[in-house]
This record gives structure tokens, sequence and C-alpha cells, in this order.
């Protein structure tokens, strides 16, 4: 394969990695600055998402537009997104365009101008962005499901509250930059046509003389779990589920993995065939594995309408508890084809490789290889993925419903 | 990149470009029908076809069906346009001989009572799903308002209504007429053998039919103009579409609309962000170029609080009367060159944007193009030549469709929807 992969940590805490792929024109870069809306203080609630906004509107030499200009003339696609943990800036280019785009970016997380006469604007975009959940119900009942499911601080929702938003000064967007921006913790990744030496010192260069800040207490405080319904005259139901897994620091890693692609990897997965194509209730269901540092989760989603809801929810949850009791050998060897074709196929996007190298170190401190991860998926067998279930099986099923009638979650 | 075409006796088309570094390969039947194809008594049925495609074959059960594609890891789909169906699949270049099979008996589906029963359920899901989403229910009711009784029209997905009647019969009669091979390309990119691919799609599919196939109603449509509001209180936004002409897939115009298109309303730096998103006037702004076979279509939209909306309409139709009357500056179109320069790079680094843009170009031009070839086309665009599109198709020539809980706006009564 001619993995190329490259790490550095500047002595400020810094991390850069980096991937290096031949065969591409482009490159793509991944910052994830460890400023979630985990962070977000009380009273605050929202002002990750309007700093990640208001961070692009000038920095450095550049107001707002000149630095636009400055991304599109060199024909950087991006992002800002705000996560639990990181809130992340991405940008996508050609490889040539990547050090030119690294200055801009080293602006923008350094040296933003957060212009008072801007907050505005970008807090009324934050409250439309609220609003907009009201015509989006299968987004709306997954905040609810997070809101109700993970312990404080990782239930919070980026979008924040209304009245947080509303009450923000410029002063204490400022402050939540000051506090949170800082190289410890920060992970730079760059995949694409790039050459390592002159990246490396053109990032120490750039970020070198950045100085490292403390680290937030985010300890989660522990509850219980509770389910709700969210009464709205939907045409259809909107169902979700969360239960316990493993976190990808774990063991099982793997194996919970198989168990969720058994269930939802493909075509012919336990849930797409017996929910949908042999009773055709749904267009979508399906379950997928998500990953913190410290837990892992199975979140569910069906969305259906009203009348069949509840025969909905009842098969999805027998197949989910039934998987304890086995899987097939051929079950396993799809799961495993599936996985491999992904494994490869993400060889070809440098999106996807910067994102991955970048969550592996956020995750686990290093990056797995290709290898690595091809001899985990290798050893998968019916039987590791049936002690998995043992050890953690279907218990505790948070259940979350935004439609016309609540249903009931079967024994 | 190497390019290779051929014809099969029956008219089905092949193309590929082979690309020996790429590690995987993609593939998919592009089928030239919609729901512009369509008699009214049929609405819906080009879309749920398509899921009946997946339903098994002589050969196969709908649940090997699954169970092949699966055990090849591969990650097939499908999608239905108003005048394309296309399935396709990307994986590992040692699996494409079981792809290709697999595909290519899908491609003559038995298309059992059963099944279709079953599917029809999943598809009236699939209209319910869609209805909860405003942004789809605003652009389904735009499409129709704006082309009138002209086919491109059509609702892809039909109504709970149209749907519900469909028969099995109905839709096997539609198979027969539209989905005969002269009506089919076969495209494949990546990592594979040409000569394989064509000795086994000539062992596979020399039987299927030839029929006469095409379209009667390739004419322009410029919209029938005026604003028309339509009316649903529980929307909480409200989604307002700005419609206006385009050049046709096949024309050399079609770059300076998707230059202008870009400039106007892309999501960074463009006159709409400047004028609704940076100021905080609306939460979302777009503007975008459509080629269609014959009739291409412009369409400027935003999303705001309503007691913005009418304020915002405003706004977007000076941005269109000053881009027709001014066109682009210099500036402007070299960043919008440069963006799109950096897409089509980036796009084309995988086989599944290869095999999906040489299947479009070839349907629409029956030409092929390289990455390089179609990034000079962009280059070679010029201050004039965006002038001579808007001449021709202006982009204020609007017909305005609002969405959302507005009962009355810009002096215009609502219709319940």
């Amino acid at each position: 394969m001619g993995q190329q992969v490259f790490q550095h940590t500047l002595s400020n805490g810094l991390v850069l990695l980096a991937e290096r792929m031949e065969h591409v024109r482009s490159a793509a870069i991944n910052f994830l600055v460890p400023a979630g809306c985990a962070n977000d203080p009380d009273g605050q609630f929202g002002v990750g998402s309007v700093l990640a906004d208001l961070i692009t509107r000038g920095a450095g030499d550049r107001d707002s537009r000149e630095l636009s200009l400055a991304l599109d003339g060199l024909g950087v696609d991006r992002d800002e997104s705000v996560g639990v943990y990181n809130m992340r800036f991405w940008g996508s280019t050609l490889a040539r365009n990547v050090p030119a785009a690294l200055t801009i970016y080293a602006d923008i997380l350094l040296r933003p101008h957060l212009p008072a006469d801007e907050l505005e604007p970008v807090q009324s975009l934050a409250v439309q962005d609220i609003e907009a959940l009201e015509d989006a119900p299968q987004a709306k009942v997954m905040l609810e499901l997070r809101k109700r499911y993970y312990p404080s601080p990782m239930n919070k929702d980026r979008r924040g509250t209304v009245e947080d938003i509303e009450a923000l000064t410029i002063a204490a967007v400022k402050a939540h930059h000051s506090r949170l921006f800082r190289p410890n913790g920060t992970i730079l990744s760059v995949a694409g046509n790039i050459d390592w030496d002159r990246l490396k010192a053109q990032v120490e260069d750039l970020f070198g003389d950045w100085k490292p800040g403390a680290d937030p207490d985010l300890a989660p405080i522990e509850r219980t779990p509770e389910s709700g319904h969210i009464p709205k005259e939907t045409a259809q139901t909107h169902i979700a589920i969360a239960y316990p897994s493993v976190p990808v620091t774990h063991a099982d890693y793997y194996a919970a993995r198989a168990a969720d692609g058994v269930l939802s990897g493909g075509m012919s997965a336990r849930l797409f065939t017996e929910v949908r194509e042999k009773r055709g209730l749904c267009y979508s269901v399906g379950v997928r594995h998500e990953t913190f540092k410290d837990r892992g989760t199975i979140i569910g989603y069906a969305g259906t309408g009203a009348d069949r809801a509840q025969q909905t929810l009842d098969v999805t949850m027998a197949e989910l508890r039934k998987l304890k009791d086995g899987v097939t050998d051929d079950e396993i060897l799809r799961v495993k084809a599936g996985l491999k074709a992904s494994l490869i196929m993400q060889e070809e996007s440098t999106s996807s490789r910067a994102g991955s190298i970048a969550s592996d170190w956020y995750h686990l401190g290093r990056v797995r290889s290709f290898d690595e991860v091809q001899a985990a998926i290798d050893g998968l067998t019916p039987g590791t993925v049936v002690d998995h279930l043992a050890r953690f099986p279907v218990r505790g099923t948070t259940l979350v419903t935004i439609g016309p009638a609540p249903l009931t979650m079967p024994e | 990149m190497p390019f290779h075409h051929t014809r099969l006796p029956n008219g089905l088309t092949i193309i590929g470009e082979t690309s020996p570094s790429a590690r995987s390969v993609a593939l998919g039947f592009f089928v030239r029908t919609g729901s512009r194809d369509e008699t009214p008594e049929e609405a819906g049925v080009s879309h749920f076809l398509e899921h009946m495609m997946f339903k098994g074959t002589p050969r196969r059960t709908a649940e090997q069906v699954n169970l092949d594609f699966d055990r090849v890891g591969s990650s097939p789909n499908a999608y239905t346009s108003e005048e394309n169906t296309v399935y396709y699949a990307a994986g590992l270049p040692e699996y494409l001989p079981q792809m290709l099979d697999i595909l290519s008996d899908i491609l003559r589906p038995s298309l059992r009572d059963d099944d279709f029963n079953t599917e029809k359920k999943v598809i009236l899901e699939e209209i319910k799903m869609y209805d909860d989403q405003p942004g789809s229910v605003a652009g389904e009711n735009a499409r129709r308002i704006y082309y009138g009784g002209h086919p491109l029209g059509n609702s892809v997905l039909g109504t709970l209504g149209s749907v519900g009647a469909l028969t099995r019969d109905q839709m096997h009669a539609y198979f027969t007429r539209r989905y005969a091979a002269n009506n089919i390309i076969l495209s494949v990119a990546g990592n594979f053998d040409w000569n394989q691919v064509v000795a086994q799609a000539t062992a596979a599919c020399s039987g299927w039919n030839t029929a006469e196939v095409g379209r009667t109603h390739r004419t322009e449509c410029n919209g029938v103009g005026g604003l028309h509001v339509l009316t649903r209180p529980k929307v909480q936004q409200e989604y307002v579409l700005f419609l206006a002409g385009g050049p046709p897939a096949d024309s050399k115009m079609r770059y300076a609309a998707d230059t202008m298109a870009l400039a106007v309303g892309d999501d960074t730096g463009s006159h709409l962000y400047w004028a609704l998103i940076d100021p905080g006037l609306a939460d979302s702004a777009d503007c975008s170029f459509y080629e269609n076979d014959g009739s291409g279509i412009v369409y400027a939209s935003f999303t705001s609080e309503l007691d913005q909306a009418e304020r915002n309409m405003e706004v977007v139709r000076k941005v269109l009367a000053d881009v027709q009357k001014n066109g682009l500056t210099a500036e402007e179109l070299k960043l919008a060159k440069s963006k799109i320069t950096s897409r089509w790079v980036r796009g084309s680094e995988r086989p599944m944007g290869r095999m999906n843009a040489i299947a479009s170009m070839w349907a629409y031009t029956g030409e092929y193009r390289d990455v390089d070839t179609e990034l000079a086309n962009y280059d070679a665009v010029t201050l004039d030549d965006v002038r001579a599109y808007l001449d021709k198709y202006p982009v204020d020539r609007l017909t305005t469709v609002a969405f959302g809980p507005g009962a009355k706006v810009a002096g215009v009564e609502g219709t319940a929807v």
C-alpha cells in the first residue's frame, strides 16, 4: 500500500499529522480545536457556534470580504463546524495552494477580528438555525435524543438556545476564543499531494509562537437517560433510540462495528431486510455506532407513518435484541467485505483521509495503519460478535419520538 | 486517461475511462428516462420502477440481489431524476465481474406482484418523508408551476394518489418502452480492463430489446412568470425560489451559465452570500444552474423567517437584475473559475465522480471530455460569453414561488398545499 503518514508535535503541544497521497492533485486541511460546545458556559449556550461563524469575518490583515476573496481565489471549499468537544475547520483545494491557505488559517485561528458590528447578523443566523429545526424533524429528534441520553456536558447541542444567543455580547465571544483556542489539544491534519518537510517547517513557522492555555474540566456528570415524546403534526413519526456500546479505545470496538454492520451495514443487513424489504414499514431505518473517547453508543433511527410506527419500533427492537442469539458466517463475510472496500476506497479521498487521521489521533493518540485496521477486520468471526454482545447486550434503551402520538418501548 | 467506447448491435452503448492507479472501479447503467417521459396516468412510475429493479430477476430473488452486492463489499445505489435513471456501484477492482453480473441482471427485473405491492408501501412512506421536508415540497411545487404543462415539471416521486393507483402492468409497459438497450449507456471508470468489460457486457446484455425511444418534447421553456404563493401554516420558515430559463445540456453556453450561477449564489463569497447571509437576513441562499435535455434552468432561492421574506425577495430580484444589466466583473469571473477548477479536480479523484461525469457528457452531447478538456472549457469562458448567455436567457425573467406559513406574500394570496 505504501502508506506515508507523518507526525510532529510542536513544543507548544500542537499536533501536526500528514498523509502523502501521490496519485492526487488535491489536498485537504483539517483542524480540530478543543473548543466544542461542551465548553459553552451556562447562560451562553450557542457561543461556540457564534464564534465559529464570526471567526472568519476578518482576521490578520484582511477584513471579512478580503478574507473570503483570498480563500475563494485559492479555490478553498471550506466549512467550520462545532462538535461536542472540538471545533472543526475544514478546507479542501489543489495541493499547490495549501501553503497559502495555511497562512490564512493561521490568521483565522490566532488573529481573528471578531468585529462587534458583525455580531448581530451572526446572532440572527444562529437563531434561525434553531428555528429551522422545526422544519427538520429528523434532525430535531436526534438532537432531542442526545439531550436526554448523554450526561452533561456531552448532551449540549451546538445550536444553543435562542435566549442565550440573543443575550451574547462581543466581549463574551472574545473571551470564549481567548479561553479555548490553544495549541495544546489542537490537531492539524493534511492529506494529499504534499511535501512533508516543507509543511512541517511552515507549520512551525505559523504556529510555533502560539501560547498554550489551560484545559477546562469537562468531566461528564453521570445521570440516568430519559425517554420522551415531542408531539407534532408530521406526516411521519420520527423514532430515535440509543443504548450503550463500547468506544473506539476499547478492545471490543471492531466487534461492535461488526454488530452494527450485521444490523445495518448493507442492503442485505437485518434491519433493512426485516423492516423495509419484508414488511415495507418505512423508507429509512438503521443504526450506527457513535464514539467519544470514554464511551460508545448505538444510535438508531426510523421514520414511518403514525399508523405503523409502533410496529416499526417493535420489529426494530426485536431484531436488535435477537442479534446476541447468533450471527452467521456469511453475515460476517459480508460485513468484512464492506469494511474492507470502504477502507481501501477512503484512500481515494483527501478529505476522508485528513478527517480519519485527525480522528484517530484525537481518540487514540496515534494513527492506525492500514495494515492494523485490515488485520482487525480479518480477525472478525461470528464468535467475536456474539461474545461482545454477551458482554454488552441491548439494555437501557432510550426512546425519543416526534410525531402525532407517543410509542411504547416493547418489553 | 484512455477512453474507450463501443456500441452493441442492439444499441447498448458502453463507455469507459481507465485509470490504472485508481484503487477502485465504478460502473453504472445510465437509462435516459425519468418523470418527463411519463404519461399523467403513470406519474411516479420511473422512480417506483427504480426501486423495483432491486427486487429480483429470473436468476435472483430480491434477497439474493442484496446478498450478492454485499458479498463483494459493493455499495450499489440508484437515483431517478426528471430525465435520467441511474443504477451504479463502486468497489474493489477484483470484484468488477461480480458487480457487472449483478447490475446487468437487475436491469431485466421480474417485477413480481408480491414485491410490487410491498415496495409500493415503501414508496408511499418515502413520499410522506419528503412531505415533512419543506425544502423538498417547495422545490417540487416550484418546478411544477414554472414548467406549466411542460413534462419537465412532472414530479419524480408522484403523489400518494398516483403511485397508489399504479399497476404492475403499467410499470411493465413503461419498462419495455423506456428500458430498451438503445436508450441505455453502461459507463465504467477507474481500475479495470476494457476488453473484459466489453466481453462480459456483450454476453450479458445482447438479448436486451431495441425500441423506438427518444423524446418528442425537447422544447425550451422560459417559465410561466409571476409570483405564486403556497401556504402551509405549520411550516416554520418561508422558502422562496426564483426560476429562470437556461441553455440546454448540449449548448456551449452551459459553461457561462454554470459560471454565472456560481458567482451569484455559491455558499461563499457570492452576490447572494453578501446580500443575504452575511447580514443575517436569510439562513440559506443559493443559485444553481441545472442542465436538462433541450431546456436548462437557473434556480435562485433563499430560506428565512417569514417577516423578512418580502424584503429578501426584493434583495434577490435586485441582485439578479444587476447581474442581468452589468454581467460579471473580471474578478468575479476569475474567482468562479478558481472554485470550479478546485471542485472538478477533487470530484474527479474518485472513479465514481468520473463514471458519472463521462456518462452524463456522453448522454447529452455524444462527446467524451477528459478532466483537463472540461477545465479548459470553463477556463475559456469570457465576460462576453457571459453577456451573450444572459442576453439569450435573461436571469431576471423570473417565475417566483414562495412556500411556507405566509398566507399572503407581497400582496399575493396564498393557496393551501
